[in-house]
């Protein structure tokens, strides 16, 4: 077995362009989940929304790069209020089943044949529209050593990643311990509580979701551009819940746990695909048992494993604080 | 605590000698007045009050026994229920229709029967929540300490002191799950005059309280009169509404079937009957 190989390919993975999705996506759904209690099964929809809203302005209206992300900004702000505006008054679940169904909704209407002409159908958009971004790419050379491998476009990409994603924990720090970030906490535990000592309950819980569908579309940003490419099946359910996956791995209302959520998630889903794929490869697992193509499902089946025991013996994830998680139980 | 100085109980007292012992009936300065507000529940009617009045500056305890609609009322008067209708003001403003938060803004607060400790939150970050006008509740002043640093020193001091007259301030910076179920009560209490209301509405204050601690809460209530709040409280224990009460509306099956001085109302035969109709087991004799 190459082990160094398989190492070059998981801490690439675990500081590559996925992980930064996954933990700007991550980063969005603390504020929402973490620190709100509200529950957003909708995470993909607002990555899919900043997604295609620079690659559809870029290649069909050629609008600047600087331009659309700013109107992918507007056009998730906008996608939470339709979603807020109906349900925030409700009981929680209700956000849950609408936030699902309403990013489901934003993926098949981009996949459908009818809007072809603008989003591409089930192929979605292919085309230079980082250009713009990637004419500022400082570096002429890739990174290329043992360990680590990148491409100079993917070198830019990646470092202008980080600092989102560095700029976001920074915000969510600062946010979450002011006394706005105490009133979405308190919201969290107790709504009518809240209610009852002047708060209104409804703002909040607004502008918590504004704010973290906001960063999902940064991760949609981040998406569209490190790939020149938007698909709308990358934005499905699934993606929703491996952010969750992520959040609750490193800890939710932890500043930090999404980040280290995601970095540990993707260095494990890589190291045990690659893991799979030598030992299939060098016969140290027969054909019978697991062939090259069935790598891909063994290893989600793998990780999930390592999650549920996880969650079994370390349940509030690797940062939260068990004493806290225990509080959730309503003493 | 203050000196026993009882110059706003002896007004409320004398306010309030000259009221009519009877259902509904008009009280000298009326902080609230409620017209008429029914609720139902499917077909049960679980409030539906006619007339009545709360004198401001009194203490005045809401008695009944278990499901007369005592917390359905404290609901509705406070926008967290809405009624099939009915009016009440606060104040003289029209409450009806007007959103909780914006009600508790107002100046009328309330506390829950079943009490809403915000458990992840320290001790202290429960009371400061209740500070009104805070600069940094702003989404985007809160990322500007400079703004708001101040202030929240000022909201601080105000909660310490609190907190030491609700003997919590040991407790400060514990998780609020970490207290009793009566420290709870009290922390609730507590948080609710750091909104600085002018009516505090307390929903069984003392029910699962440490008999050690009442005697204290009681005296807490006793102070909020003195200086110049308006309690309406529930209570079951009839020994503390006899105590700390300066006026007694009795429910039952909705409605206010007796009002009037404590030691006048429990011997009322509408009120034993009201007690006893229920099979409640509470004691009504005098000690
Ligand atoms: N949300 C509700 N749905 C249905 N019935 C209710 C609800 N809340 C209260 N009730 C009923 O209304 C009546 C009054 O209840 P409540 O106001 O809690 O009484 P109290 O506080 O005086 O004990 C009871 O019969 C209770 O079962
Ligand atoms: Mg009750």
């Amino acid at each position: 077995m190459d082990f160094l190989f398989i190492f070059q390919q998981a801490i690439s993975a675990a500081i590559g362009v996925n992980a930064i999705i996954y933990a700007l996506a991550a980063i969005g759904l603390n504020l929402h989940f973490g620190y709100t209690g509200l529950l957003n099964f909708g995470q993909a929809g607002f990555l899919a929304v900043g997604a295609y809203t620079v690659a559809v302005l870029v290649v069909s209206f050629e609008v600047s790069i600087w331009l659309a992300f700013l109107a992918g900004i507007g056009m998730s702000i906008l996608l939470a209020l339709i979603l807020g505006i109906p349900t925030l008054r409700l009981r929680a679940d209700y956000l849950a089943i609408v936030t699902i169904a309403a990013a489901e909704i934003i993926r098949q209407v981009a996949r459908s044949v009818t809007l072809r002409e603008y989003f591409g159908g089930s192929d979605g958009i292919t085309g230079k529209f980082g250009a713009d971004f990637f004419a500022l790419n400082p570096f002429k050379a890739g990174l290329d050593t043992p360990i680590l491998r990148f491409t100079p476009n993917d070198l830019w990409v990646v470092l202008v990643g980080w600092v989102l994603v560095a700029l976001f924990v920074v915000l969510t720090w600062a946010i979450v311990r002011s006394p706005w970030g105490r009133v979405i906490k308190a919201i969290r535990e107790d709504e009518d509580a809240v209610r009852s000592l002047g708060k209104s309950v409804y703002l909040y819980k607004m502008q918590s979701l504004i704010l973290g569908g906001v960063i999902g579309s940064f991760a949609g940003f981040v998406y569209a551009i490190s790939r020149q490419s938007v698909q709308p099946d990358n934005y499905s359910t699934a993606l929703t819940f491996f952010a969750y996956t992520v959040l609750i791995l490193g800890g939710a209302a932890r500043v930090l746990g999404p980040v280290v959520g995601s970095i540990i998630f993707w260095f494990l889903l890589v190291f045990v695909e690659q893991i799979l794929r030598q030992a299939v490869a060098n016969d140290l697992i027969p054909d019978w048992l697991l062939n090259p193509n069935q790598v891909g499902q063994i290893r989600f089946i793998l990780v999930g494993l390592g999650l549920m025991l996880l969650m079994i013996y370390r349940p509030q994830g690797i940062f939260g604080d068990k004493k806290e998680l225990a509080l959730n139980a309503r003493a | 605590m203050h000196a026993p100085n009882t110059s706003q109980k002896d007004r409320a007292v004398l306010a309030l000698q000259n009221v009519e012992a009877r259902p509904g009936v008009s009280k000298p300065d009326p902080i609230i007045v409620a017209d008429n507000v029914v609720r139902q529940f499917g077909g049960l009617t679980a409030v539906n009050v006619e007339h009545v009045e709360i004198q401001r500056g009194a203490i005045t305890a809401l008695i009944g026994p278990n499901g007369a609609g005592k917390t359905t009322f404290f609901n509705l008067l406070t926008g967290f229920d809405k009624p099939n209708s009915g009016n009440w003001t606060f104040n003289g403003v029209e409450l009806a229709g007007v959103a909780p938060h914006k009600v508790a803004r107002m100046g009328m607060v309330r506390t829950f029967q079943l009490t809403k400790a915000l458990f992840r939150l320290s001790v202290m970050d429960n009371m400061r929540l209740g500070a009104k006008n805070q600069i940094g509740e702003g989404i985007l002043r809160s990322l500007l300490p400079f703004f708001w640093r101040n202030q929240e020193a000022q909201i601080t001091a105000r909660a310490e002191e609190l907190l030491q007259r609700f003997k919590l301030d040991a407790k400060k910076d514990d998780f609020a799950a970490a207290l009793s179920g009566g420290q709870r009560k009290l922390l609730e209490m507590a948080r609710a005059l750091m909104v600085e209301p002018e009516l505090v509405m307390l929903d069984e204050p003392m029910a699962g309280v440490n008999p050690a601690l009442t005697q204290s809460l009681l005296e807490h209530i006793k102070d909020l009169r003195e200086q110049g709040m308006t309690v309406l409280f529930v209570e079951h224990d009839m020994d503390m509404v006899r105590d700390i009460s300066d006026w007694v509306i009795v429910m039952a099956e909705g409605k206010v079937v007796a009002e009037g001085p404590p030691n006048s109302v429990m011997s009322n035969p509408a009120v034993i009957d009201a007690y006893l109709g229920a099979h409640h087991d509470l004691t009504l004799e005098e000690d």
